[in-house]
């Protein structure tokens, strides 16, 4: 395009202590465009944004706006030039209502009447729908998105930019978000999306640039480029992306559910006479919008969450109201990879030593720590897994990148060579080198027996990973279907609340 | 303009360099102070250190204010490693000089070696119990245990006036609200020169130390500090660790109680903890919950306040002024404390695009 | 009755200062501010405006300047606890210790000194016509001196600067998620100070009471625990400003009920029921916590705000 470009960044330089994550990037986006920055975990997608919407200060470079170089010192800057964003985790006060948060922020000293008038309006002129009144502690992912959405617009953004919006959409939200960006692109609008799921991005965007390791590889136009070339470029080489299944006769039930009901702090169910069962050497996926009784369910199995009703039997004995201590010596090894790693799973400010210890101590006799046993164990699963850390003991966990986090508290729960394994989001915000190497860890797992509970949002991962998906909705199981011939939109479906007996076409395993 | 960054985190010698030039930032701004009342600062600090530091005597007396400072800090750090925020030692000093010198105005016949152990326990049982009240409200109803223990402080403070105005009143002490002195027999005995309080405090350092870095309930308080999620999810019981810890932390702060009692006071009075409870909080923070650290910062705060006391007499500077000073050395070492993670970076407009090159 | 009606005329009067700090409190805490240096402000505001009362003898100038005190002490834990986001609680008890400490060393040559009498005749009682004359209601709240009317119109303002100005809007959020309010461009550093400051000023305000009005001399911790009650009793208000109307009097009632049954023939220790405005803060945190549904306070409170934290 000859124009002059809507928004343009040039060597964009920002660091963070001695990580530099943004290293001299440059991306411009024209008015009317859809594009995507496309990357891997770490690459500075977001880093890059924030800058542009004022949250972050660039230690080097400019940002221009239609030509005019621009300073933005706060939010505020960024509002002011029309550039809204959309959070990955979303900006909203879960306590006010739908309106109380579309206006926060505006000048002035009192109310201006007849601003509801206005907001429903421009909710219905982008087809965004929102209650206005409804409290945000009341609404679905889907509603939450579609108010950070009408919010941003209502500040006056004609460059909208969304952090990773679908991740934790169904299939069939994410088509309503493509319509509305799509319907903003048609206002004249620029959207910048960015993902790293690349059948999205082939489908919704114009141009796509491709950043890695902070630096800007490549822009390209959508149209001209393929899925295989954008990968290679995101990783840096040629990759294989696929991921396998290991294909193997599933073993005997390990463990059987049995009428779960799970009831969050304050009263309501979080899970409803959910019922299924594990088998040894199989992976079992629960897919699920986020929220709907993933996390009651894997700390209900690991003996942390009190059970108001039914059973939990691994190999026919009751686990249910047993702590991990108990399950522990009944000789039972079971191993929970938590979602929250350095807020659960290990400590944060600990060093590698001691997050191992967590696991030990309560075996060791007497009074006193002993800490040798940890010492070695560390090196030991520090060289197994190519961990990259400064040193075992005396550097705090929460210093090491996210992938290394992983690798250490997985490597501490498949040590002690578990019976069953329950891992939830194992590869939430890791490269995608990381990740693969996490999936060959589950297959390897379920090569030995293993009896593996896999909670992840990547429907494409979950149907190429396991064996069996249990979707769950609203904390029921909606159906038990088999990965290898479900597709992502009956899961989606699923996730919605139909259960999967009622969709047509679905090969339904087990009836619940 | 001016904003903030994040830094590498600093090295152990930094840290402390940072903490060495906050405290030297304070002693400047207290100079200030004292200059502005009419007083020559540095006159008035070499006189505090020869009025803490001067003779043996003073030593002695300057020994004698740290020994409460250290092992109430070591109790109030147990807490504080749990993030505890145990803000309650004042009425827990309180309560363990009650339940101790309740022994030693009912048993004062016991043989002397007898009746003091049973004060030192019963003084550190009254801390606990105390301490545990606050413990029980934060495990069963999640109460905020900053705002019970400070309020069980002025209860504790109230119990004590109303004893020493009306039950435990000093028949002899004419009318006016005094508790009786004690007998010989439960007075705490001088080993060289200072009451026994100083071995018992040296000790706790050892023994607070090796609970919190080397046994299994010292890792499991810490790790609960860190994350109760974590702790749940390693299988500690939550409930059973916070009411240990707090118990050990209020049986420090009784025992100091009574050992303050007995051995400084000779009585049981409601002017027995007169704010070194909250003094000590200031002593824990600054040595980073820290046992060796605790020693040095208690004992140059003993000497804070011996200084001041002596400054009292020779300059008629109120010794208010003693706890000003500690303050404001505590407000510049919360506020150094920024500077070992964060850095301020000048930024001029122009810079960015230069750099950009 | 008559003993009512001077009982709670007198809770009133006991009540000010606490509704004063307890207001200052709740625009601390809505900012994600727990400042334990409730007890050290009021008395930094106490002894201030007592010195400049007894220069002046102006108590426009004796008030404003107890404000300024308190907000100066606020400053202090506001440059900590916001740009240098240092650990509120300790913070907030340095204060105390060190608003207590400043104010005895201060007031080490005034005590004892009782306000002058310029100053005792402007907060004399005024009757508000009509007001004054409702049966009960009128003794109890409108024949009081114009400190406490005073006291009456902030709570008011305060509530509606809270729940219906667009500024108390995003004070609000700040509270809530400070990070959500940044991105909707509202200046969470700027509030906080502002608020801060002013809940600080408040303080002050509470304990220029205390000293000019209330005991109307200057003695050595005047303040003598009220700023605990203070911070207790924003919690008690369900950070309400307008609950602070009946928290405050509640416990300013509490407060006398020793001497005031004394009077009236029932004799119980005045040490024992001094206990009773702490167990009973106390018995009401308990109870607010255990409805785990309810948020106990703004969500951010405590918890230091970077916007570049990752």
């Amino acid at each position: 395009m000859d124009q002059v470009a809507y928004i343009s960044m040039k060597n964009i330089v920002k660091t963070f202590g001695k990580v530099v994550a943004s290293n001299h990037v440059n991306f411009s986006v024209h008015k009317g465009e859809i594009h995507a920055l496309l990357g891997e975990n770490g690459a500075g997608k977001s880093t890059l944004m924030n800058m542009l919407s004022g949250i972050y200060l660039p230690d080097g470079g400019s940002i221009f706006i239609e030509g005019k170089e621009v300073h933005f010192s706060a939010p505020k800057d960024s509002i002011a030039a029309g550039i809204g964003m959309v959070h990955q985790h979303f900006k909203l006060i879960d306590v006010m209502t739908a309106e109380e948060n579309v206006i926060l922020g505006k000048k002035g000293l009192f109310f201006r009447k007849g601003e509801s008038r206005k907001i429903d309006a421009l909710a219905k002129q982008f087809e965004l729908d929102v209650d206005l009144h409804k409290k945000v502690s009341d609404m679905s992912v889907g509603e939450k998105q579609n108010l950070e959405i009408l919010k941003v617009l209502y500040q006056g953004a004609r460059i909208l930019i969304l952090d990773e919006p679908t991740a934790v959409l169904t299939p069939q939200e994410t088509r309503k978000l493509f319509a509305i960006m799509r319907k903003m692109k048609a206002e004249g609008c620029a959207v910048i999306f960015i993902s790293h799921k690349m059948n999205e991005v082939m489908e919704i965007t114009d141009k796509i640039t491709v950043l890695r390791k902070g630096e800007t590889i490549q822009t390209l136009n959508t149209a001209e480029t393929t899925p295989k070339q954008l990968t290679d470029l995101m990783v840096g080489r040629a990759v294989d992306l696929t991921i396998e299944r290991l294909e193997q006769p599933a073993g005997p039930e390990l463990v059987q559910v049995q009428g779960l009901t799970v009831l969050k702090r304050e009263g309501t169910p979080a899970l409803q006479n959910v019922s299924f069962a594990m088998r040894g050497g199989e992976i079992l996926s629960v897919a699920g919008i986020a929220g709907s009784g993933q996390k009651e369910l894997c700390e209900a199995l690991a003996g942390l969450q009190k059970v108001k009703e039914g059973k939990i039997l691994f190999q026919g004995e009751d686990l249910v109201g047993q702590s991990p201590k108990e399950i522990r010596r009944r000789g039972i090894s079971m191993s929970f990879v938590p979602e929250d790693r350095l807020g659960m799973g290990l400590v944060g400010g600990m060093d590698m030593v001691h997050n191992l210890l967590l696991k030990q101590y309560q075996d060791q006799k007497g009074f006193f720590l002993n800490k040798k046993p940890a010492v070695e164990k560390a090196a030991e699963i520090k060289e197994k897994l190519e961990i990259a850390t400064p040193g075992i003991s005396k550097y705090p966990v929460k210093n090491l990148s996210g992938g290394n986090i992983q690798k250490i508290l997985l490597g501490r729960e498949l040590d002690s060579d578990p019976e069953v394994l329950i891992t939830a989001y194992p590869v939430r915000g890791l490269d995608i080198n990381t990740c693969h190497k996490i999936y060959d860890l589950l297959n390897e797992e379920k090569k030995k027996g293993v009896a593996v509970l896999f909670i992840a949002e990547d429907l494409d991962v979950l149907l190429a990973l396991s064996d069996r998906i249990l979707v769950l909705a609203n904390g029921e199981v909606t159906g038990i279907v088999d990965a290898r011939t479900a597709t992502k939109e009956q899961i989606g479906l699923m996730m919605m609340g139909q259960k999967a007996t009622e969709l047509e076409g679905t090969a339904v395993v087990e009836n619940c | 303009m001016l904003k903030i960054v994040k830094k590498t985190e600093a090295t152990i010698k930094q840290k402390i360099a940072i903490n060495i030039v906050g405290i030297f930032a304070a002693l400047t701004a207290a100079a200030l102070f004292l200059a502005l009342s009419g007083f020559n600062p540095l006159q008035v600090y070499i006189s505090m250190v020869e009025g803490a530091l001067g003779s043996s005597y003073r030593i002695s007396q300057t020994v004698i204010q740290a020994v409460p400072l250290i092992i109430l800090s070591l109790g109030i750090a147990i807490a504080f490693r749990m993030k505890f925020w145990n803000i309650g030692a004042e009425g827990q000093i309180l309560m363990g000089g009650f339940l101790g010198s309740y022994f030693a105005y009912n048993f004062s016949q016991l043989p002397k070696p007898a009746l003091l152990l049973l004060m030192l326990a019963a003084g550190a049982v009254g801390g606990a119990v105390w301490a545990l009240i606050p413990a029980w409200l934060k495990v069963k109803f999640h109460a905020n245990e900053s705002i019970t223990t400070l309020m069980l402080n002025y209860v504790a403070l109230k119990w004590i006036e109303y004893l020493s105005a009306g039950p435990w009143k000093d028949p002899a002490a004419f009318g006016y609200p005094r508790m009786p002195r004690f007998t010989e027999n439960a007075i705490l005995p001088n080993v060289f020169g200072v009451h026994i309080g100083w071995i018992i405090a040296l000790v706790l350092v050892v023994v607070v130390y090796l609970f919190l870095n080397n046994t299994k309930k010292g890792f499991e308080i810490a790790i609960l500090g860190e994350s109760e999620n974590t702790a749940r999810y390693a299988g500690i019981s939550i409930g059973k660790t916070v009411l240990l810890a707090v118990c050990l932390s209020g049986a420090l702060c009784g025992l100091t109680g009574i050992i303050q009692a007995s051995a400084v006071n000779n009585e049981m009075s409601s002017a027995l903890a007169n704010g070194i409870g909250y003094t000590a909080i200031i002593t824990t923070w600054l040595s980073g919950l820290s046992a060796p650290v605790i020693v040095l910062v208690c004992g140059l705060f003993a000497i804070l306040t011996q200084g001041a006391s002596y400054i009292q007499t020779a300059f008629g500077i109120p010794s208010a002024a003693a706890s000003v000073l500690q303050a404001l050395i505590l407000f510049f070492v919360l506020g150094s404390d920024f500077f070992t993670k964060y850095k301020f970076v000048w930024q001029k407009s122009e810079h960015q695009t230069k750099e950009g090159k | 009755m008559d003993w009512w009606i001077s009982f709670f005329s007198a809770a009133v009067v006991a009540g000010t200062p606490l509704l004063f700090a307890t207001l200052g409190g709740i625009f601390n805490e809505r900012a994600g501010h727990m400042n334990l240096g409730v007890e050290g402000m009021m008395i930094m505001g106490a002894v201030v405006g007592f010195s400049v009362a007894l220069a002046t003898s102006n108590a426009v100038a004796a008030m404003l300047t107890a404000a300024i005190a308190g907000a100066l002490g606020a400053l202090i834990y506001a440059v900590l606890t916001v740009t240098l986001r240092a650990n509120q609680v300790v913070t907030g008890l340095t204060l105390t210790i060190f608003g207590t400490g400043f104010a005895n060393f201060l007031g080490q040559s005034i005590v004892g000194q009782s306000t002058p009498a310029a100053i005792k005749a402007f907060f004399s009682n005024i009757s508000i016509p009509v007001l004054s004359q409702i049966p009960v209601l009128g003794p109890v709240f409108f024949q009081k001196d114009i400190f406490i009317y005073f006291g009456y119109v902030l709570v008011i303002l305060s509530g509606l600067y809270l729940y219906k100005t667009q500024i108390g809007l995003n004070l609000r959020a700040i509270g809530e998620n400070p990070s959500a309010a940044d991105a909707a461009s509202v200046p969470v550093t700027l509030y906080k100070y502002v608020h801060l400051l002013w809940g600080g000023a408040l303080c002050g305000l509470g304990g220029a009471y205390l000293s000019l009005v209330y005991v109307q001399s200057w003695q050595t911790s005047i303040t003598a625990g009220m700023g605990w009650i203070a911070v207790a009793l924003v919690i008690f208000s369900t950070w309400n400003p307008y609950k602070v109307f009946l928290s405050a009097y509640l416990f300013g009632g509490l407060s006398i009920l020793g001497f005031r049954l004394q009077s009236a023939g029932i004799h119980i220790s005045q040490h024992l029921l001094d206990m009773a405005p702490y167990l009973v803060t106390i018995l009401v945190l308990v109870v607010l916590s255990m409805d785990e549904r309810k948020s106990a306070g703004p969500k951010s409170l405590g918890i230091p705000y970077f916007r570049e934290e990752r």
